[in-house]
């Protein structure tokens, strides 16, 4: 049966179904809303969903519910929001009619000062407000790791934060009020076609399902894949890369699961970090709080796990501690699979073992053993919403005082996610102690040669990097100490 | 703001005179995405959109310049090189003619604008941009002052030498000396909004720019000077800015001159935004500094001379470099007196982007100098540097016991730094954290804590004596409504609304009767950039004399109209008692209308008291100085070098304040800048000259989630400014910057517990982990632990 195919694509924009046939394959979110529709409260401060003046809220029917998220307009492409809801600062009010209860928070404990960064910060506070009335600090500010604000010193935004909630009902507000019309109105617009639009050089695709995106790939394996943008995004607005023809897959439902197995969890190519996190962090609590350091809410709303592996960047966080627990990748081509150690995927810099046409459809992680110690430690200048210096993940099995296994990976050591094999075989057999530690540590110079850039030097990055295992092993040996610095104690 | 505001005719007090915590007058807007930034305005029909070429090499001959392909790029209008510019090629703000607005023939910094494409869309501008083909004759450039000869490497500005009594022999003949080094980064502004400007062009060789700029009479001189026109063709207006913080200040005109080129040239309104990457590349930053010190003291720690220099990283030219570096050497005493003092400073010329203004504009870059000081000779004597603070600060206000004078002769006639320490102390518990900090230490093998309390004392003034003036213009219109208009320009500040509590403080009439404006050249002429703190100082000031000129002739009115003396004509809240009948002030003003009273009025200041004489280094250089103080505690792994700011406590001095809540928000902010400076926020440049920190994915500042853990924030309520500033308030722009510093020193403190604080850490900045964890690595291996 011919797949049907919509030559336009459909989304709401704050109250108004919006239908458009002339849509761009590079067109960003954050473009069309400034300069096609004049909504010009959303700024461009970065351009790279970094600073998240431009945060806006994005709407989706998943697994039949509407969830609302942050997401940056400044790096979403407006061809990936078929059939989503979109909501801008203009589309806030409050009960009256006046400001809304987020905005009169922020106005009366003077949470702005030059105000330009504010509706980003506003957008930010609304989701979170709608999800959790009564947050705690902890989760204000992880709430708000992808919003800069150079002027206020951040207190009067918490003080603003804190007090949302006297200021109105989040169950009153207008977007719980519209919810039942606005996920009608959505699940009205899933026609089960494919959106394609433009030719040439200048063409989009939506794939209307897994198949239907895997039969397009393989034929035009030049094509780019598109799923969060927080990579791809910053290839448009910095380095203006012709990315046509361009296939948006993050409104695959089915490449948005994740599941437990007997032999470990499944994670769909497709799962951001945020659908990850709570899942991750039950059962692997060192991956939930990982997660919470890369990128701010709003990156790791759109971002996925996915792209983190398919993308094959040596600072990825995600495939060091992946590779450490032992995970498989499955790639696709049509409807061909075969499935490799992760490890294995990363061959050089910028090479990945990945046939053209061929895409990433899941990974396969084992659970750590129950007697396993595991812990993943990333260092960065800036602790939340930087990118990784150097980052080490442990799996270490002791028996009987002795190390029996141990797998081990870096970021931000080599040219490529890398595991530490002499460092590993210098622990294996050995008793588990500090005398123990201070010898593996030798071994980190014949498993790393890392490079000196604007993150940190050669130097430092192989000295943390050995600080790391011995963080790691006193961490194994007294819970009650503390071995590293924390802003709160991890929930 | 309502359109028919009611007034309370019964009040015993005006709805938002001074000293009221008042809300932002944006707010409402800036939550709500309402208010309008130069990108948000509507663009004229046929507006053109302008891309930059930025020089792809560090220092260098442009050998050949092949635009054809960016000419025939799609939507491209036009191209602009050097030879399209009218009038004269230069933007120095320092009369050194040594600021290009576009290269011509050399360049001198990786990412120095070479041309710029017009098109009817950015976008196409931007993808124009990169199809140029340009060869250069790359030259050898200088990327870095560490290693540069202080003596002998080419300077952008003449240095200046402060010197008071004989510092070398002081420091021979001292019991104790050491002799060191610091090297301290330089900041990224990271205003929000990116630079921006949109030019429109007018009759004849008139052209109007709204541009995102502290300085709009110094922009409008540029673009005039760049058009080769006279100042009176040129109109430039900003309603506010994204931020500012000294960015904006002299960068701000590369942009508006170029729309303005290319809108003249072409007929057709030209906006250009910069993209961040771009901004970063191209604009000026904060001077990084190295600082050689050299001190002499007694057994006590009592400081008996100092020598300085601060060599600083001027880059291509010389912008405000030569000021900046007087700045530095204005405040390498912090709050100490140094009775012998020898301080240059050294304007190194290197083949970077041209370093600028940043809020303290070279005071916090001095005042890290002092602070260093002032450990090592704690370390060498073995007490907590608290200690040594105290014992070399200033006579305290009202006493004169022979320690007041500054490097640069100046009496310190208002130090309240004593208080202010003391107060804080008390409200810190620093002794009582002091203990327990160390006995955690004791027993934490990886995790040391660290505090610090340091003092700051900021000179208030330009320094350049003729930009301390101001004007404004006050109308009230026949309603009773008020039409408010200074020089200054708003950025975040609040100083839009300092000013307009000041106007209806004078006139006695509630907040919301005064109209906030845009600042424009078309209003009030020859204005100061809103720079050095003094935006509410000057320009409460001219606005408070418009007000008085009408209210003057207000008096005068009714005096002579109801037949009582001038004394029985009183302003009270929103109405005006005259003899014994109240009159609603919207009444008055109708009545002075109909008699024909002039309701408009220019007003006007200058600083009295303030002079500079930079060739003898001496001089009243400040009007009076702001106080404060900061009491920093961090948690530090010395595994990685990751921290932790665990509390700070911060008293802060703004004499009476015009606005509590707009100074609170200016003190947390300023603070959080600072740390963020000396902290996480690292410039990095590599071999080859290129700028590898260039947007927020490599360039840190701090986050909510890198403020306090504990943060207090308290404004003294006993401190009034010495001189009669307007109603006693002191500025509070920069000053609260270098309570930051204190994050530095506790970092060091607890870096120096690894060596059982013998051994002074010599931690340099911005102390990244890194910078942190090598540190601890040299104390431990000089301690042998």
């Amino acid at each position: 049966m011919a797949q049907p195919v919509r030559r336009e694509i459909r989304f709401i924009l704050n109250g108004e179904t919006v239908t458009l046939p002339d849509v761009k394959p590079d067109e960003l979110l954050l473009d069309f809303l400034r300069l096609r529709r004049s909504l010009r409260g959303s700024k461009e401060g970065c351009a790279e969903g970094d600073c998240g003046a431009c945060t806006v809220l994005v709407g989706r029917l998943t697994g039949g519910e509407l969830v609302y998220e942050s997401v940056n307009a400044c790096i979403r492409f407006l061809g990936s929001l078929d059939g989503c809801h979109v909501v801008t600062v203009e589309h806030l009010r409050g009960e009256n009619g006046g400001l809304h209860p987020v905005q009169q928070a922020l106005v009366d404990f003077h949470g702005s000062q030059c105000g330009f960064c504010t509706p980003g910060f506003v957008m930010s506070l609304y989701v979170l407000w709608m999800r959790e009335p009564s947050p705690s600090d902890a989760r204000i500010e992880k709430a708000l790791q992808g919003n800069l604000c150079r002027c206020t010193g951040y207190e009067s935004i918490m003080r603003a934060a804190r007090a949302i909630s006297s200021y109105g009902e989040a169950g009153r507000d207008l977007l719980a009020k519209e919810r039942t019309d606005i996920a009608a109105r959505l699940a009205a617009l899933k026609d089960g076609a494919r959106v394609e639009i433009g030719s040439g050089k200048n063409r989009l695709i939506v794939p209307a399902s897994v198949d239907d995106f895997a039969e397009i790939y393989a034929a035009e394996p030049a094509a780019t894949v598109v799923a969060g943008s927080t990579d791809v995004g910053l290839s448009v607005t910095k380095q203006m890369r012709d990315i046509s023809p361009v296939i948006f897959i993050g409104g695959l439902e089915e490449l948005q699961t994740i599941t437990e197995h007997q032999d470990g969890i499944r994670i769909g190519a497709g799962v951001s970090y945020t659908q990850a996190r709570d899942f991750l962090a039950a059962r692997v609590p060192a991956l939930g709080a990982l997660v919470d350091r890369i990128g701010g809410e709003q990156v790791r709303n759109m971002g996925t796990i996915g792209g983190n592996i398919a993308n094959g960047s040596p600072i990825g966080d995600t495939p060091p501690p992946l590779i450490a627990l032992g995970a498989s990748v499955t790639l696709r081509h049509g409807n061909v699979r075969r499935c490799i150690p992760l490890e294995d995927f990363f061959i050089a810099y910028g090479k990945q073992d990945r046939a053209p046409g061929e895409f990433v459809e899941s990974v396969h992680v084992p659970l750590p053993a129950p007697d396993a110690h595991f812990a993943v430690h990333k260092i960065s200048k800036r602790r939340d919403e930087d990118i990784t210096a150097a980052l080490g993940a442990f799996n270490v099995q002791v028996r009987e005082g002795r190390v029996a296994a141990a797998r081990i990976a870096y970021g931000g050591m080599a040219a490529t996610p890398k595991r530490a094999r002499a460092v590993e075989q210098a622990l294996i057999g050995q008793p588990w102690t500090e005398e123990t530690i201070v010898a593996a540590q030798a071994a980190y110079a014949t498993d790393y040669t890392p490079l000196t850039d604007m993150r940190a030097t050669a130097e430092y990055r192989l000295l943390a990097a050995k600080n790391l295992l011995l963080r790691f092993y006193l961490e194994t040996t007294s819970a009650a100490k503390p071995f590293r610095v924390k802003r709160y104690e991890e929930a | 703001m309502g359109n028919h505001p009611v007034q309370d005719l019964k009040a015993t007090r005006i709805k938002g005179g001074v000293h009221a915590p008042e809300r932002h007058d944006s707010a409402h807007k800036h939550v709500s995405g309402t208010a309008i930034y130069i990108d948000d305005m509507p663009e004229p029909a046929g507006t053109l959109h302008a891309g930059l070429g930025l020089a792809g090499v560090a220092h260098g001959i442009i050998k050949s310049m092949d635009l054809s392909a960016v000419r025939s790029a799609p939507g491209v209008v036009a191209v602009l090189t050097a030879k399209d510019i009218p009038g004269t090629n230069d933007i120095s703000p320092s009369g050194m003619n040594d600021d290009p607005i576009l290269a011509d023939g050399k360049v001198e910094f990786h990412g120095q604008p070479i041309f710029c494409v017009i098109a009817e869309t950015r976008a196409q501008a931007r993808r124009a941009a990169r199809l140029a083909k340009v060869e250069y004759e790359e030259l050898p450039g200088v990327f870095d002052i560490r290693d540069l000869d202080f003596d002998s490497h080419p300077q952008v500005f003449p240095p200046l030498t402060l010197k008071r009594g004989e510092a070398t022999e002081a420091i021979a003949q001292a019991p104790r000396r050491v002799k060191g080094r610091m090297l301290l980064g330089g900041q990224d502004h990271f205003y929000l909004e990116g630079q921006v400007s949109m030019a429109v062009p007018g009759e004849d060789d008139e052209v109007t720019v709204y541009c995102s700029t502290q300085g709009p009479s110094e922009t409008q001189h540029m673009v005039a000077h760049a058009l080769g026109i006279a100042s009176h063709a040129v109109t430039v207006e900003v309603r506010r800015m994204g931020g500012g913080f000294g960015g904006k200040e002299t960068q701000a005109n590369q942009w508006a001159v170029l729309a303005a080129i290319a809108a003249k040239k072409l007929g057709r309104p030209v906006k250009i935004r910069l993209d961040r990457d771009e901004d970063m590349a191209a604009t000026g930053k904060r001077h990084d500094f190295a600082i050689d010190y050299e001190v002499g003291f007694d057994e006590e720690g009592r400081i008996l001379g100092v020598d300085y220099i601060f060599a600083l990283r001027a880059g291509f030219s010389a912008d405000l470099s030569g000021p900046v570096g007087d700045r530095a050497l204005f405040h390498c005493d912090n709050a100490y007196f140094f009775p012998h003092v020898h301080a240059k400073s050294a304007l190194l010329k290197t083949n970077t982007v041209s370093n600028t203004a940043f809020r303290g504009f070279g005071g916090p870059q001095g005042m890290v100098g002092a602070e260093r000081v002032i450990e090592e000779v704690a370390f060498a004597v073995g007490k907590d540097p608290l200690e040594i603070r105290k014992l070399n600060f200033y006579d305290p206000m009202g006493s004169d016991g022979g320690r007041n004078l500054t490097p640069y002769h100046q009496k310190v006639e208002d130090c309240i730094i004593q208080q202010i320490v003391a107060e804080l102390e008390e409200r810190a518990d620093y002794a009582g954290r002091r203990r327990e900090i160390a006995a955690f230490n004791a027993n934490s093998r990886v995790i040391k804590r660290g505090i610090a309390l340091t003092p700051v004392k900021f000179g208030i003034s330009f320094t350049k004596t003729e930009s301390n003036q101001a004007g404004a213009l006050v109308h009230i219109y026949a309603d009773g409504s008020v039409h408010m208009n200074h020089g200054g320009t708003e950025m975040g500040q609040g100083l839009h609304l300092k000013v307009a509590q000041v106007v209806a403080e004078e006139l006695q009439i509630d907040l919301d009767r005064v109209r906030i404006t845009a600042t424009t050249t078309g209003k009030v002429p020859n204005t100061s950039p809103t720079a050095a703190s003094s935006g509410a100082d000057l320009n409460g000031m001219a606005a408070q004399d418009a007000a008085r000129q009408i209210k003057k002739r207000l008096i005068d009115f009714a005096a002579e109209k109801y037949g009582v003396p001038k004394e029985q004509v009183v302003f009270l809240p929103n109405r005006v008692r005259v003899g014994n009948q109240e009159i609603p002030f919207n009444e008055i003003v109708r009545q002075a209308y109909v008699a024909r009273v002039q309701l408009s009025a220019a007003g006007f200041y200058k600083t009295p008291k303030i002079h500079w004489d930079r060739s003898a280094g001496k001089g009243h250089a400040f009007y009076y100085f702001a106080y404060g103080a900061a009491c920093s505690e961090v948690s530090v792994d010395t595994l990685t070098g990751e921290y932790v700011l665990e509390r700070t406590d911060i008293l802060h001095d703004v004499g009476r304040s015009l606005n509590p809540a707009i100074d609170q928000g200016q003190v947390e902010g300023g603070f959080i800048q600072g740390a963020g400076w000396l902290t996480t926020e690292e410039l990095v440049w590599d071999e080859k000259g290129r700028l590898r920190t260039h947007a927020p994915s490599t360039y840190k500042i701090p986050l909510a989630s890198d403020r306090p853990k504990i943060f207090n924030v308290a404004l003294t309520d006993w401190s009034q400014a010495y001189e009669p500033t307007i109603h006693r308030s002191k500025a509070v722009g920069e000053p609260p910057l270098p309570l930051g510093i204190s994050v530095l020193h506790a970092l060091s403190d607890a870096v120096a517990s690894v060596a059982d604080h013998k051994i002074c850490p010599r931690l340099d900045a911005p102390a990244t982990p890194e910078r942190v964890l090598m540190a601890i690595e040299r104390l431990k291996a000089e301690s042998g632990r």
